[in-house]
């Protein structure tokens, strides 16, 4: 993407002024996307992006500027504003010899979707919408998007490290309207991974489009969702993102270092139940959150974050690393792109299986709701409360799943929820693709667990 | 970077790109943003970028194609009006597609560009972070930690040409303070935020930013799950800003034409109750969401949405007007990087005359939400079921009682507009735009 000798001169340039540690993230994007509304093709885009972030670091001190002008003197003047924080500093030029490091790659790209006819990803939203539509007269709108991303990516720094990346993520969703005697619902299902056009060999588009139709047909039938504190199971897949906010959030160690988090100062005790394993791992093959390296180098890794309940690390970006004295981050360190600065972030965050039958664990719930599918959700770190939308949850009743339940958030707090799980389930099954926000980023993440039951949960539902 | 004509003359080339038969319109937007972040009396960060680059729509015999290029430069604006023109030839034919053209509807004659706030030095904008964060921690003892203090301003310009005869021009510029804290008491641990958002340096209102911040945190100590039931609330500015920013879906022509609008066929029909008044009203210059122009280049706006409680018309953009039957109430909305759509632009409920004060006498009993969690996962917009977890302070007899937390308020967008019992006076200028507290007779409360 850049010659090593620019990206040589690039640092020296941003170090000038006294910084200790400098970094240039280069970035080239592109995506595709087409979305299908309202029984037509509505319009296809095509984006493209590059350009280059400069961070120079002084202290605890990090100067940072972005550039769309790739040429020397872009990069240059890119480096004097982010290195500006470091005037402070004394005058000349500090040598960097890169090496390039090699990173296993963690999945190839079979087909890159921009070898894709548009014509092909045309013919795949059409055929959801066939289905969706087929599934009954009740289904009055259905909307299907497709998109692909690659990402390439450079990094170097002034320790030495020279790096590169070139990740594809491909999704696919369709949200299907019905309509009945009750009103609107909608139903929805998505799916994404870090791969190339091969996503649709491994899926069926009509299935989805059967499936988000049923599910907005089964709503139509739903009751108003109980309000109060009640036992929930979520189903194997369904809600990973509850983990991800009861206390990913809160293990990320730049809230840590801020003791902005109920988890600081917790390594080595127990957070939670010990039928409680979680882990946030990068490596996974080709899940949706997954990377060979991430936005400052450094290859993904496995972490280990709770273990049989006890807490066990947190997850670790470079300067919160070099802050802590440790060797180096945990490959957590993300951004949104070239104009960002990169934070602590997850990658694939889920709850190990354990050792339980599923169907018993419903079997032994006397009265409380399933979970079959959560959508997004938001957490105050500091105090550990948080909040997630249910999108398809039924009641249990008598130890069985019963009627359907109207959209409702669930709320809880992150280290009670985490105590107060009683059941995992010997199922696992990662989740629908997300996307993560935080400080106004966003970057793609996954989640996964088992079948599991927390004790209680508080239920946002409109019913006595 | 005021130069209006650079930018105009660069759009009208491309649009002046259209083949015979084709429609062609380039949004070029530019910009640029400091922020300053201040932690532990020191800067942590400080950021300055530049953006830059081009939507390009083109449109062939009703289909349309769209591209986006991070770029200026013409080489790149060649291939992507290239890529906009192939994609054209894998949408599917819609008669009601087109571009905007232009509806003879002047502009507002507003200026929302402040040449001063360009020329606030560094310094000033470093030290008001420091001093931000200073104020905040010697607010009160039990403020134990801010974990930010931010400085940011943005200026951006965008400019919009078509072949069919627009070419409009907008620049505009802000800065905002924000900041929050840890309040600990007792080995409890509340949060809060404060924000303070202007268009010129010295507007900017410190003292208010730490005021807020420091009464959200402290005021929620000890705060507990409230009984489930159902009560009387009162929407704080902030939250009620929420809740304008989900129920303006189904207010939209595109959810109308969709079978997505719970307003479909209700028009001149009671929606909401006598006491709300809903208008979009971009040409406002109290709202920070102001702007001459929509994301056509059609001139802004005041659009009636619901008065007095009766559904009185929809926003348009100019897709979904000629689709309708009607004419573009310059309402489309679009990021650089995405086709226009069409929204309730700086939408905002007409003030009442009571202050929170006022609405808390007049309900008696209820709870102040002070903010809620997790609105954009809770709502169905097609369906407007909603539910939010939400944190505030109890009253009684009209006066503040305990704080309360970790629960749920839940109802539906339509039910909640027709138990309004009273829009407040006390108007705030938020990021999003004006907003107010609202009293509601009737939500459902989840928490024991």
């Amino acid at each position: 993407m850049l010659e090593s000798s620019v990206v040589q001169k690039v640092l020296g340039t941003a170090l000038r002024s006294g910084g200790d540690w400098a970094e240039v993230f280069v970035e080239d994007r592109t995506s595709s996307s087409g979305r299908l509304d309202d029984g037509r093709i509505e319009e296809l885009s095509s984006l493209r992006d590059r350009g280059a972030g400069i961070r120079v670091v002084v202290g605890d001190t990090t100067g940072f500027a972005h550039t769309a002008d790739l040429s020397e003197n872009g990069l240059r003047l890119a480096a004097e504003a982010a290195s500006a924080v470091a005037r402070s500093g004394g005058g000349g030029v500090k040598e960097v010899a890169l090496s390039m490091q090699t990173q296993p790659v963690i999945n190839d790209v079979v087909t890159l979707p921009e070898t894709v006819a548009k014509a092909d990803k045309v013919e795949i939203l059409k055929r959801a919408n066939g289905a969706a539509r087929g599934v009954g007269n009740a289904i009055n709108q259905v909307n299907a998007n497709y998109a692909d991303i690659r990402r390439r990516i450079l990094v170097a720094n002034s320790d030495g490290l020279l790096a590169s990346d070139d990740q594809v993520r491909t999704r696919f969703s369709v949200t299907a309207v019905a309509t009945g005697d009750t009103g609107m619902q909608t139903g929805y299902e998505s799916t994404g991974f870090s791969m190339g056009w091969e996503l649709f060999d491994r899926i069926d588009v009509e299935d989805m489009g059967r499936k988000a139709a049923n599910r907005a047909i089964t709503k139509l039938k739903a009751r108003p969702a109980p309000s109060g504190a009640v036992p929930v199971v979520l189903a194997k897949g369904s809600g990973g993102v509850m983990f991800h906010e009861a206390c990913g959030h809160g293990l990320e160690a730049d809230a840590v270092q801020k003791n902005t988090t109920v988890f600081a100062g917790r390594v080595g005790e127990l957070v939670a139940s010990p039928l409680v394993t979680l882990v946030d791992d990068g490596t996974m093959g080709p899940e949706w959150g997954s990377f060979s390296i991430d936005d400052e180098g450094r290859p993904a890794t496995y972490n280990v974050l709770i273990q049989d309940g006890v807490l066990t690390d947190y997850m670790w970006d470079f300067l919160r690393a070099r802050k802590a004295g440790r060797e180096t981050s945990s490959g957590n360190g993300r951004r949104q792109s070239y104009e960002y600065l990169p934070m602590v972030r997850m990658t694939n965050t889920y709850v190990l299986a354990g050792q339980e039958d599923p169907n018993e664990i419903i079997r032994q719930t006397p009265t409380g709701v399933y979970v079959a599918h959560l959508g997004g959700g938001q957490v105050n770190t500091a105090t550990g409360d948080f909040v997630f939308g249910m999108t398809e949850a039924y009641l249990i009743e008598n130890g069985q799943i019963t009627d359907p339940i109207r959209d409702a958030n669930l709320i809880g707090n992150g280290p009670d929820v985490l105590k107060n799980i009683d059941a995992v389930g010997n199922d696992f099954a990662m989740g629908s693709p997300g996307m993560c926000g935080k400080s106004g980023q966003s970057v793609p993440v996954g989640d996964g667990q088992p079948t599991l039951r927390v004790t209680a949960m508080t239920v946002g539902g409109t019913a006595a | 970077m005021t130069d209006t004509n650079e930018l105009l003359d660069l759009a009208v080339k491309v649009a002046g790109w259209a083949n015979d038969g084709e429609q062609v319109e380039a949004y070029v937007a530019r910009g640029n943003s400091t922020t300053v972040r201040v932690y532990n009396a020191d800067i942590e960060s400080f950021s300055s970028a530049q953006e830059e680059g081009v939507g390009i729509r083109v449109i062939v015999d009703g289909r349309l194609g769209f591209a986006y290029a991070g770029s200026l430069d013409l080489k790149v604006l060649e291939d992507t009006i290239g890529e906009a023109r192939d994609n054209a030839n894998f949408a599917e034919y819609d008669e009601f597609v087109a571009l905007a053209e232009p509806d003879g509807v002047p502009f507002a004659d507003i200026d929302l560009f402040r040449a001063s706030l360009l020329n606030v030095p560094t310094e000033k904008k470093i030290a008001a972070a420091f001093e931000l964060e200073k104020k905040l921690l010697a607010s009160d003892p039990r403020i134990t930690t801010v974990p930010m203090a931010i400085y940011a301003d943005e200026w951006s310009e965008v400019a919009l040409a078509t072949s069919t005869g627009i070419a409009a021009w907008h620049q505009g510029n802000d800065c905002a303070l924000s900041t929050y804290c840890l309040a600990v008491e007792n080995g409890d641990t509340q949060t809060g935020f404060g924000v303070s958002v202007a268009r010129e340096f010295e507007e900017l209102d410190m003292d208010k930013a730490v005021a807020d911040a420091t009464k959200r945190a402290t005021q929620l100590l000890g705060a507990k799950k409230p009984k489930s039931r159902r009560l009387s609330v009162i929407l704080d500015p902030y939250v009620t800003a929420s809740f304008l920013g989900v129920i303006g879906f189904p207010l939209t022509g595109e959810a109308v034409l969709k079978g997505r609008s719970v307003f479909a066929n209700r028009m001149g029909e009671s929606v909401g109750s006598p006491a709300v008044t809903l208008v979009s009203d971009p040409t406002d210059t109290r709202s920070l969401a102001a702007n001459k122009m929509d994301a056509e280049g059609l001139a802004s706006r005041r659009v009636s949405l619901i008065e007095n409680g009766v559904l009185n018309g929809f926003v348009h953009n100019s897709y979904t007007a000629r689709r309708s039957g009607t004419q573009s109430t310059g309402s489309a909305v679009r990021s650089m990087k995405t086709t226009p759509s069409v929204g309730c632009r700086a939408l905002t409920l007409q003030e009442g005359t009571q202050s929170q004060d006022e609405l808390m006498k007049q309900l008696g009993e209820g709870v102040i939400v002070q903010s809620v969690s997790g609105l954009h996962s809770g709502v169905n917009p097609v369906s407007g079921d909603f539910s939010t977890g939400a944190e505030g302070l109890m009253f009684r007899d009209g006066e503040i009682a305990e704080p309360v937390r970790e629960f749920t308020i839940a109802s539906t967008l339509q039910r909640m507009l027709s138990d309004v019992v009273a829009v407040g006076n006390d108007v705030e200028q938020l990021p999003s735009g004006l907003s107010m507290s609202v009293a509601i007779g009737d939500i459902s409360v989840g928490g024991e």
